[in-house]
């Protein structure tokens, strides 16, 4: 028996009410919900992580027929234990569309015109041969997402990087997290959170660095106000340029001025030894202390370099930098008070209290993202708070498959599978495996994304294929990147669900079978991967981006490195891209395990997960009874000594106001699909820009104004909200970037962290006037 | 078939009596939050005579300090 219409709208009625909750009362939770199957008719429950960022949720999705008709947390699931935020609980009505891209177009004269897909992939395969053979291997490109799945990217990279030889590959992570990637690895030659999420379990002190989690991670934040409300001797700390849901629900909220997190970390560390909280021992037996290079610049210019060197150095010569960060001088530059800076220091200091720091696109989004990633693992090592339960400096992603496609497969223009290409052994491993000349793999990256959205402007690259992103949307700097998309002599494929600004500007688009319409697996933030089933028919021709890109491989002569059938290739391309991460230190789990479980944590040695990397007590790959990061060669995490340096764009008589970026609960990204989603639509239906209400006074504007926002690169007109949701400080407007009808990155800067070329959505200089 | 949802706020300190009234009243269905003065209540009536009896009965509980509707049919012509 199917569900029937009673069923569905009263499950629509339930998830209506538990999203009007989650909205209402952040970190509200309702598990004890009953398993509702039974009272909803024969539906059948398939379990699939969340799509919706990159907290890694498990869902369990109902479906009727062909149809997905209903959704409830996954209580099996350890990183939601049954709930869910009001974008999971809607997830399945974005595959429902009215306008989802069901046929493949080609552009024609001039206009799109539906193809048949086998057409329009003789045609990408064509033209890629075509753009190698007159312009070069270098020429083409492929841009992806962390919403890749892992064979999605796998394939992406072995095609291009293996096949074709070219490094032209990135995707929008570079955007939300490369930051974080270089702060591991320069602090700890490794990738990726050492901690996970049980952290919150047990941690007594949570810390958010520019970090809005109570709508950008609803679920993790519910979990953190769960605790406090049972343990009682919870504090939430709430660290930010702007008060938002977060700051409402926290114990302590502390603004500063944007940029300075730099000195304010580094003003910690200060207090921390001057009180003499330094965890000597720690210190002496798992810490080295560096410097690099200073002034490296914002990388605003095209065929910008930067390579830091690093320097050793002492405890004395770290104390010695620290002098330029006592907490009464970093007040002036932070607006933090000195008050504050030391009230934060006793806290990761006190040796009775268990510190977890949280952080996203606030410390990565970041022209200097690198440094201030690596500034709070500084005050993390010097207490030796790290690598056991509760004790966790953790960088949260915000897309599902960030950590899991991008930075583990390495779809990224320096990467492989496993280590880089500039390394000999990375590549000779990668040839091996992927069955290619081991010449073929360039040992040079190309083009990081801002720099390959300029060598598409320029000309140096004139073909490019994006799948599952919206880089029309999303680019700094926009109209730059727009205008070189639209040349003539360029040739730009797009796999997507539904029509975009991207979409707009492409000669193929590709219908994409979007999330539980194949089979998969995404990263979450704590290491965990998550597999899930095909659950429903793609709809009309629709088709997995792994086998469009399978498709255009053959068609170009690789069937040998791309044999799979279509009923088994998720399986194999699963076994041959583990082979890459054998051993204790990223061993992945097994594709039967991961298809029965809910998620599994590498490193996944002898059958067991690892919740705490480092550390020999949870940590195979740990050596001795204690810490050990072995990422390093002398097996010690480094204290790098980074110092503050201003914005690449800051505030002045003309442009007088801070422009910071975002997201808000109800949508993901760019909204293309969350727009779709006629509760959320309508819950938070268009982008606003948030002015201090004195601000708003001074300009002479009240809610619902237009208001005329300008920066050097370009300006839009949007309604003005004052005491909304968030509230900016005065100086500052806030403008989410969900609405395609308002591209606030026409506004933005293409300023960058030299060191992870992340560029900085969070700081430009602009000028607010009233329309 | 009239169904809808809401978010029930007990009285102050009165979540549970407000959580066992909703449950011994017909056609009502109660989910308490765990850490909020908090109760989703989802109503499931077969026609708008029953809903009228049943929207006396929740405004008479004295445990209840209002209700806030986030979702409501009442298309009668479905008889699935």
């Amino acid at each position: 028996m199917d569900l029937t219409r009673r069923d569905f709208i009263k499950t629509a009625a339930i998830n209506s009410a538990l999203a009007a909750a989650t909205v209402l009362f952040p970190g509200v939770t309702f598990a004890a919900w009953k398993e509702s199957g039974a009272s909803f008719g024969s539906i059948q429950w398939k379990k699939t992580p969340c799509r919706f960022c990159g907290t890694g949720c498990g869902l369990l999705v109902g479906v009727s027929g062909d149809r997905a008709v209903a959704v409830k947390g996954d209580p099996n699931c350890s990183v939601n234990k049954g709930l869910c935020c009001v974008k999971g609980y809607h997830s399945v009505q974005a595959l429902y569309g009215k306008d989802r891209l069901t046929k493949a177009k080609v552009k024609k004269n001039g206009k799109m015109v539906e193809v048949p897909i086998s057409e329009a992939l003789d045609l990408i395969a064509q033209k890629m041969k075509e753009t190698i053979k007159k312009h070069g291997k270098d020429s083409v490109s492929i841009y992806g997402s962390g919403q890749w799945t892992i064979p999605d990217g796998y394939v992406a990279s072995k095609l291009f990087k293996g096949c074709i030889g070219t490094n032209n590959v990135e995707a929008n992570a570079r955007l939300c997290m490369a930051s974080a990637v270089v702060g591991f690895m320069t602090t700890f030659g490794l990738d990726e959170p050492m901690g996970c999420y049980e952290d919150i379990d047990h941690a007594d002190v949570f810390i958010t660095w520019g970090n809005n989690m109570a709508e950008m991670h609803p679920v993790l934040f519910s979990r953190m106000v769960a605790n406090r409300k049972r343990r009682k001797n919870v504090q939430i700390i709430d660290f930010a340029t702007r008060s938002t849901r977060s700051s409402l629900a926290s114990d302590k909220s502390i603004l500063f001025k944007p940029q300075t997190d730099l000195a304010v970390a580094n003003a910690i560390c200060y207090e921390i030894i001057r009180n003499n909280w330094v965890n000597w021992d720690f210190v002496k037996n798992h810490v080295s202390f560096h410097k690099g290079k200073t002034n490296i610049g914002y990388g605003t210019e095209d065929h910008f370099k930067f390579k830091d060197k690093l320097e050793k150095v002492d405890w004395n010569a770290y104390k010695e930098f620290l002098k330029d960060y006592t907490p009464e001088k970093v007040e002036k530059i932070s607006g933090v008070s000195a008050a504050d800076i030391k009230y934060l220091a006793s806290l990761y200091g006190d040796p009775t209290k268990k510190v977890t720091s949280f952080w996203c696109m606030g410390m990565n989004q970041h022209t200097r993202g690198t440094w201030i990633n690596n500034l709070v693992y500084n005050i993390h090592l010097l207490v030796g708070k790290i690598s056991s339960p509760g004790n966790s400096p953790f960088s949260l992603t915000g897309q599902p498959s960030a950590c899991g496609t991008v930075r583990e497969v390495g779809t990224l223009t320096h990467k492989l599978p496993k280590g880089v290409v500039a390394n000999k052994a990375h590549r000779e491993l990668a040839a091996k495996i992927w069955d290619v000349p081991v010449s073929n793999i360039d040992p040079k990256p190309t083009y990081h994304t801002v720099e390959m959205f300029r060598a598409l402007d320029r000309g140096d690259i004139r073909f490019m294929w994006i799948q599952v992103t919206n880089p029309m949307v999303t680019m700094p700097k926009l109209k730059r990147y727009r205008d070189g998309m639209k040349k003539d002599d360029r040739f730009i494929v797009v796999s997507d669900v539904y029509p975009t600004p991207t979409t707009d500007v492409a000669d193929v688009i590709l219908p994409a079978a979007m999330w539980i319409e194949r089979e998969g697996f995404f990263g979450n933030s704590e290491r965990r991967t998550q597999h899930w089933e095909q659950i429903l028919p793609p709809q009309g021709d629709a088709m997995c981006d792994t086998w469009q890109i399978i498709e255009v491989a053959r068609r170009m002569g690789y069937e040998k490195q791309f044999p799979w059938s279509r009923e088994t290739y998720i399986e194999d391309i699963w076994n041959e891209y583990t082979r890459f991460h054998e051993g204790a230190k990223h061993g992945m789990a097994p594709y039967k395990i991961l298809k029965q479980r809910s998620g599994v944590q590498w490193p996944f040695v002898d059958g067991k997960e690892t919740k705490w990397r480092f550390n020999a007590k949870y940590d195979p790959a740990a050596k001795g009874k204690g810490f050990d990061f072995y990422g390093k060669p002398d097996h010690r995490a480094r204290i790098l000594l980074r110092p503050y340096e201003p914005a690449a764009e800051s505030p002045d008589s003309e442009y007088n106001f801070w422009l910071n970026t975002g997201r808000v609960l109800e949508h993901w990204h760019t909204g293309s699909m969350t727009r779709r989603v006629p509760i959320l639509n309508s819950a938070m239906p268009s982008a606003f820009v948030e002015i201090h209400p004195d601000d708003a006074a001074a300009l002479g504007v009240v809610n619902g104004n237009q208001v005329k926002i300008s920066s050097r690169r370009g300006s839009i007109v949007m309604d003005a909200v004052i005491n909304g949701r968030g509230n900016p400080p005065r100086g500052m407007v806030f403008v989410p970037f969900f609405d395609e009808k308002y591209l606030i990155n026409e506004v933005t800067l293409d300023a960058f962290c030299p060191m992870s070329k992340q560029p900085d959505y969070k700081k430009c200089a602009v000028k607010v006037e009233r329309v | 078939m009239p169904i809808f949802s809401y978010l029930a706020t007990p009285n102050d300190g009165q979540k549970n009596d407000l959580l066992r009234d909703l449950n011994n009243l017909e056609y009502c269905e109660a989910m308490p939050a765990e850490n909020e003065e908090l109760i989703i209540l989802v109503t499931e009536t077969t026609d708008p005579d029953e809903e009228k009896v049943l929207q006396k009965q929740l405004k008479e509980l004295v445990s209840l300090q209002h209700l806030s509707m986030t979702y409501g049919h009442a298309d009668q012509a479905d008889h699935n």
